[in-house]
């Protein structure tokens, strides 16, 4: 069974957000979308200050099977990327909650997100 | 979905199952980039049981198989000695891929892919209309490819008996031991043994290697595997409507003997005669990104096309086969996701024996 964290909140495409509750957010991929993708080898990342409308595509993760588009979930500006997984795209893989998130950005509220409860149904 | 022998083995060793080609087969066990490097670097095991096993047997069977395929069986002349060949149709393109085992002028063996052999025993008893040849596919058998730098050391290891008979088998090369059939070959580019045996035997087999530390890998890593050893992959890099020529095959296709017609011979020397326009070359990525398959490529004489992408655990970077204008050497463009990015053309294979070779 994948792992769905209560403190947080998901996309209908398997990404997580977190709310850093001072108007920044951190953004992840879920658990079950790891698993489904597989071996990470690759991590295509926004940069600091890069801005990105609701439902652009604004990372790619790559794993040894396929490529997959990370979309923004609102209009939102990057304040931090995790450069890390530059080097470490497993990171996404052993630790996708916590050591490998994607980005950090700023927005001004995001609609639309499921609870954890909602989002562990869907994968049923 | 139709299973192998080894189903269960498979799901209790938590193998992530998938459709290929309508049999529920392993894509991996958790991770397939570590089961790469098991192979490459020590020894893992691939249920290949899907493939089939053809025996033909007769007063004409070496005749025949001069007939049937590219390569000439004529070139065979001791037990067990093994043959890579293509067979193909009328036009020239590739009905599949295969390796045929000599057992005597009156016996061979010959593996065909899985997902084929449907078409591939059509074509075959087509074929064979007119000759003293029994066609023989043999479902009941259960084949393991056990790869690796200690492939072998394991199986002698896990199964008695079989260093005396297979100890001094050198590449290439096939023996039979009671009911089974080990044969020094593989799709991986490691040393190992490919090893045919009676479906009831597979999963005690297949345990008794566990036993001795070799690692299940799904069919991921054998198509990394595969890809890094430069090795063709039917449906990809060739197909019905693909010449051997044309798919850096021209090895495999034996016209030395004039009277040797075998089927597609015609068609291969005319296009030989007007000019072969295409190759398949390997590609390794300069920038970052995984190059996947039917990506475009530009090249100063052409597009070509990415026939096999994937990422190479063993070299860290971004690798392909690719169908490409003839003559195309150099540097490259790979069109990735609405950008370009430059790849370098190289001769596969990308590694072999655990060596980067590019």
């Amino acid at each position: 069974m994948s792992e769905v964290r209560d403190d947080r909140q998901y996309t209908e495409t398997h990404e997580w957000i977190l709310d850093n509750g001072d108007g920044t957010y951190t953004m992840g991929i879920s658990d079950h979308a790891q698993a489904l993708l597989g071996d990470m080898v690759y991590v295509e990342l926004p940069s600091a200050g890069d801005e990105a409308s609701a439902e652009d595509e604004f990372c790619v993760v790559e794993s040894v099977k396929a490529a997959s588009g990370v979309y923004a979930p609102a209009d939102l500006e990057i304040v931090e990327a995790n450069e890390v997984l530059d080097g470490e795209p497993e990171l996404v893989n052993s630790s996708c909650y916590d050591d490998g998130w994607l980005v950090k950005f700023k927005s001004d509220g995001i609609d639309g997100l499921m609870d954890a409860a909602t989002y562990s149904k869907t994968l049923d | 979905m139709k299973h192998t022998p080894l189903y269960q083995a498979h799901i209790d060793a938590g193998g992530k199952m998938v459709d290929f080609g309508g049999w529920e087969m392993p894509l991996n066990y958790g991770s397939q980039i570590e089961e790469h490097h098991q192979v490459r670097n020590d020894a893992g095991m691939f249920d290949v049981s899907h493939m089939t096993v053809v025996d033909f047997k007769g007063l004409q069977a070496k005749v025949f198989l001069q007939t049937l395929i590219a390569n000439d069986v004529d070139k065979l002349k001791t037990e067990g000695k093994a043959l890579y060949s293509c067979m193909l149709n009328e036009k020239g393109g590739v009905v599949d891929d295969l390796i045929v085992y000599y057992l005597n002028d009156e016996d061979y063996r010959m593996v065909i892919n899985a997902g084929t052999t449907e078409k591939d025993i059509a074509w075959i008893n087509t074929q064979a209309e007119g000759f003293d040849v029994s066609v023989e596919p043999k479902f009941d058998l259960a084949m393991i490819a056990v790869q690796g730098p200690n492939a072998r050391a394991k199986v002698f290891e896990a199964m008695p008996g079989v260093e005396d008979v297979c100890g001094e088998l050198k590449p290439f090369n096939a023996a039979s031991l009671g009911s089974l059939f080990i044969a020094r070959t593989g799709y991986t580019g490691e040393d190992g043994f490919e090893i045919m045996l009676p479906e009831k035997s597979a999963e005690f087999t297949w345990k008794m290697l566990l036993e001795v530390g070799v690692k299940p890998c799904g069919l991921g890593a054998r198509d990394t595997l595969r890809l890094e050893a430069g090795m063709s992959l039917y449906g990809s890099e060739m197909n019905d409507q693909v010449s051997p020529l044309e798919a850096a095959l021209t090895w495999t296709v034996d016209l030395s003997d004039e009277d040797r017609h075998f089927v597609g011979r015609d068609a291969l020397e005319a296009l030989r005669d007007k000019g072969v326009k295409k190759t398949i070359v390997g590609l390794v990525l300069e920038g970052k990104g995984v190059i996947r398959d039917h990506q475009k490529v530009l090249t100063s004489l052409g597009e070509g096309k990415v026939t096999s992408g994937t990422f190479s655990p063993t070299m860290g970077k971004a690798i392909a086969l690719a169908s490409m204008p003839m003559g195309a050497v150099g540097s490259c463009e790979i069109e990735m996701r609405n950008k370009q990015v430059s790849a370098k053309i190289v001769k596969p294979p990308f590694v072999r024996d655990g060596k980067v070779l590019v």
